[in-house]
């Protein structure tokens, strides 16, 4: 057990509308879907038509650039459909889904810990699990050619209305070891959890086989559950490092394929925000129809639906379906009403940083905050804002700077092998000058990737 | 405010693209979304903002101008009543000081903003925020005997030269407002000297008391210094000077706001303090002890008190956008600009406005001093590996 690590800069964004600890089990709707968009940056390549037969685990395709890499079904049944948009892209590939009997690719139980590392990794490579590790830097899915430095997980989600991963993986605890036991051996036994001092976290009691030292506690505000922000205090990227992370619910996705020998794709998600009318948790199969999730559970017809947080989720829908890597579902009102000198008014009821409102007065309470932008966008003007939500040895506005004047040695000295959007999320949050930093991040490592 | 909201909607069409005033979308904008926070909502990134935005951000700094424009204006009328010896009320003292004081700032704001929005519809830009805040504060730094010509002149060039040409605020590398003053300072002596600090037009059947003069306390400062007004008068600002620069008290009401609000850079503010204190204290240590009247032996404090230092270490200096940028160059920027002002001060007594041009020339440095800091971060991070 390391010693325990104060984050000091960030910032909680209190919102009404938690998950309350009681999960239902939804039935797998009858048609799921695929999506290759949930996977940044890769070319699918279809390996199945409308009509084939599939089992769970089968691969409806693959990356054209690393054809191992393929793309399971998590249900078994019927390919009904192919979805195509605009220059035939693949949008979604739709599964008329076998309700009653589930088939899978079998595979054999093994305890990953008596496994060697190549097996692991073509167990993973097979399965099509492999797309649950990912790697720092770029925040792209891992090279499997690679060995890295390290694996990080980080065993508690610090973001606004985030799951309880403690209670979530208390449902999945023996696949969850399993699974760490699977990553240990990936990372020839540099295997490191961040769990959260004296909160909702994984506990120490369910990291049974992680090297004690290897366990690191964390104190304070989001986004001290980021697991880039615990890379960084614990063993920072440097140029030529590389690191993987997997969030905790899918490591117990990965032990399920070792104890059970099967691609089991079912997880819980917390559904959240203010326009829920019973927010709680649910057992979903991955591809679900959000209609179907969300059911009669909406207050309001006209909010926000988010795949994931309030600060790094993607806009969704009803008719869309759960992605590959949810473990959140939130719903906030959407904010497109003009407020009349909404710039003068005391605000009372409004959620700022800055102490030019007045919520600094009352510092645990809870908002219902919508989506209204609350401002134009503006060139840079305030400074050290961003300083205070980043709890990292890194000089924001400079990186941002240097990526969009596209000088890479600037941005290699600045750090951008170690962010990834989602740790500056906050600073896109308090930004008086409305800059959309995380989109900017984004496109500095995709720059990067390409031409570093 | 329905038949506000009305308004717009109604008379948008003819703004945007396609219609009859489309050139015009800036002012439009710029109108509505002064009456209106508009209803944008997030897309792609955070789907929640923080409140606060540069509008909220520019409101605050003039709520914490607003104590020293009172007193401004109230100081206005005491010191015309005090030239001419006749007793007025406090209200009296107010009003006289309203009226004089008010054309100079509707002239600020009126031809400022005029000219903003000319280019902002030239450009095609949005109309930023910016000119709010320089709007007032160059009525503030002026004598109230200025020309409302010169105001005018001084809207003009600050707007173009110390803002626009750049690509508008948040661009800028020197603070606007005092690059206005600046210029009327170097190019208009005449009006920027001598008795004028004071409102003395003619009151009937009175004349200016014997031993009147119009001497700022800096201008007696370069004279000798044991004849300044005492300690506690320099800080309340019952003297001479600029409109808004005399009393430290109102100023310091305007550094708790924006210090509390976070708007202002409580480092910029404390360093230049620590800045000026430290050179004063040396040169106390340093002065020639046959010479007791050289300016050199000046208490350190009275620094802080004298001219226009407050009024420029709370509201110039700070500016977000011409000062320097990361926060330990913040450190070395403020008492750079409070060494400054207490060496030119002492050693130049041609240009009594030191706090001016130690922060313009601190604001051309401000590049500088953020480089040398970045290049140590750099260090810093490359030794961590």
């Amino acid at each position: 057990m390391g010693k325990t690590i104060n984050i000091r800069r960030g910032y909680d964004i209190k919102l009404v509308g938690a998950a309350e600890k009681s999960t239902t089990d939804l039935p797998v709707s009858d048609v799921i879907a695929v999506k290759p968009s949930d996977f940044a940056g890769i070319i699918p390549k279809l390996l199945v038509a409308a009509g084939d037969e599939v089992v769970a685990g089968q691969a409806l395709f693959y990356d054209k650039d690393r054809p191992n890499l393929r793309f399971p079904t998590p249900v078994s049944g019927e390919v009904v459909e192919v979805v195509r948009g605009e220059k035939r892209r693949i949008l979604e590939v739709r599964i008329l889904a076998d309700r009653s009997n589930p088939r899978y690719v079998e595979f054999a139980k093994a305890d990953p810990a008596t496994l060697g590392r190549a097996a692991v990794i073509e167990r993973l490579l097979d399965s099509g699990c492999w797309q649950y590790l990912r790697q720092r830097p770029y925040s792209v899915i891992a090279d499997p050619v690679d060995v890295p430095k390290a694996i990080f997980v980080s065993g508690f989600d610090s973001a606004p209305l985030a799951p309880d991963l403690g209670y979530v993986l208390g449902q999945d605890k023996e696949n969850f070891q399993a699974g760490l036991q699977a990553l240990k051996v990936l990372a020839n036994g540099n295997l490191h959890i961040g769990i959260r001092d004296g909160g909702e976290s994984a506990s120490e009691s369910d990291l049974a086989g992680v090297a004690p030292e290897n366990i690191h506690r964390f104190r304070g505000p989001h986004p001290a559950g980021n697991v880039g922000i615990q890379i960084h205090h614990v063993s920072p990227i440097q140029r030529g490092d590389i690191i993987w992370t997997v969030h905790p619910q899918d490591v117990a996705i990965i032990g399920r394929l070792f104890r059970e020998g099967r691609y089991r794709a079912d997880r819980v998600v917390a559904i959240a925000g203010s326009c829920v009318s019973k927010p709680q948790y649910v057992r979903v199969m991955t591809g679900q129809r959000m209609r179907e999730i969300l059911a009669d559970r909406l207050n309001s017809d006209h909010c926000r639906i988010i795949q994931g947080n309030v600060l790094t989720g993607k806009t969704s829908s009803l008719d869309d379906t759960l992605s590959f890597y949810t473990n959140q579902i939130t719903a906030i009102p959407e904010g497109d009403q003009s407020e009349f000198l909404g710039w003068l008014l005391p605000g009372f009821g409004k959620l700022s940083l800055s102490r030019t409102y007045f919520s600094w007065l009352w510092p645990k309470r809870a908002y219902n905050l919508d989506t209204n932008t609350h401002g134009e966008e503006r060139a840079f003007v305030m400074t050290g804002q961003y300083d205070q939500v980043l709890p990292m040895n890194i000089m924001p506005v400079y990186l941002l700077k240097a990526i969009l004047a596209k000088d890479i040695e600037r941005m290699e000295q600045l750090g951008i092998y170690e962010v990834a959007a989602e740790d500056f999320a906050l600073c896109e949050f308090v930004c008086t000058s409305k800059i959309d930093v995380q989109q900017i991040i984004t496109e500095g490592l995709e720059y990067m990737r390409k031409e570093g | 405010m329905k038949f506000l909201q009305k308004f717009f909607d109604s008379t948008r069409p003819h703004f945007q693209k396609g219609g009859r005033f489309e050139k015009w979308y800036p002012a439009f904008e710029a109108f509505e979304t002064f009456a209106f926070v508009p209803g944008h909502t997030t897309h792609g990134g955070v789907h929640v903002r923080d409140a606060m935005d540069l509008k909220r951000t520019m409101t605050a700094v003039i709520l914490a101008l607003v104590p020293t424009l009172l007193f401004g204006m109230w100081n206005t009328g005491y010191q015309h009543y005090l030239a001419y010896g006749m007793e007025a009320t406090h209200l009296e003292n107010f009003l006289f000081g309203f009226w004089k004081v008010l054309p100079i700032i509707v002239v600020s704001y009126a031809v400022g903003l005029g000219v903003e929005f000319v280019f902002c519809v030239m450009r095609g830009h949005p109309v930023s925020e910016g000119y709010l805040v320089t709007g007032m504060l160059i009525p503030l730094t002026l004598p109230v005997s200025v020309p409302l010509w010169m105001v005018a002149l001084a809207a003009v060039f600050c707007t173009l030269l110390g803002k626009e040409i750049f690509g508008g605020t948040g661009m800028n590398f020197m603070n606007p407002a005092l690059l206005a003053r600046a210029f009327l300072f170097f190019a208009f002596p005449a009006y920027m000297s001598g008795d004028i600090w004071t409102d003395l037009s003619p009151e009937a059947g009175r004349a200016l008391v014997d031993g009147y003069s119009g001497a700022t306390n800096l201008v007696t400062f370069d004279a000798n210094f044991h004849n300044l007004p005492s300690p506690a008068d320099m800080f309340w600002g019952f003297e001479q000077g600029s409109i808004g620069e005399t009393s430290v008290a109102a100023i310091l009401i305007g550094a708790i706001i924006l210090i509390a609000t976070g708007v202002g850079s409580w480092r910029i503010i404390v360093a230049c303090c620590l800045g000026a204190l430290f050179m004063g204290l040396t040169f106390n240590f340093l002065a020639p002890a046959d010479l007791p009247n050289h300016s050199m032996h000046t208490p350190a404090y009275y620094h802080l008190l004298m001219g226009s230092f407050a009024f420029g270490t709370v509201y110039m200096a700070t500016d977000p956008v011409s000062a320097a940028q990361t926060e330990r160059g913040k450190w070395i920027y403020g008492i750079l600009i409070g060494a400054f002002t207490v060496i030119l001060r002492v050693f130049n007594p041609a240009y009594p406005e030191a706090v001016m041009l130690s922060i313009l020339l601190m604001n051309v440095f401000a590049p500088l001093i953020d480089h040398i800091v970045l290049e140590q971060h750099i260090k810093s991070r490359l030794k961590r590996a």
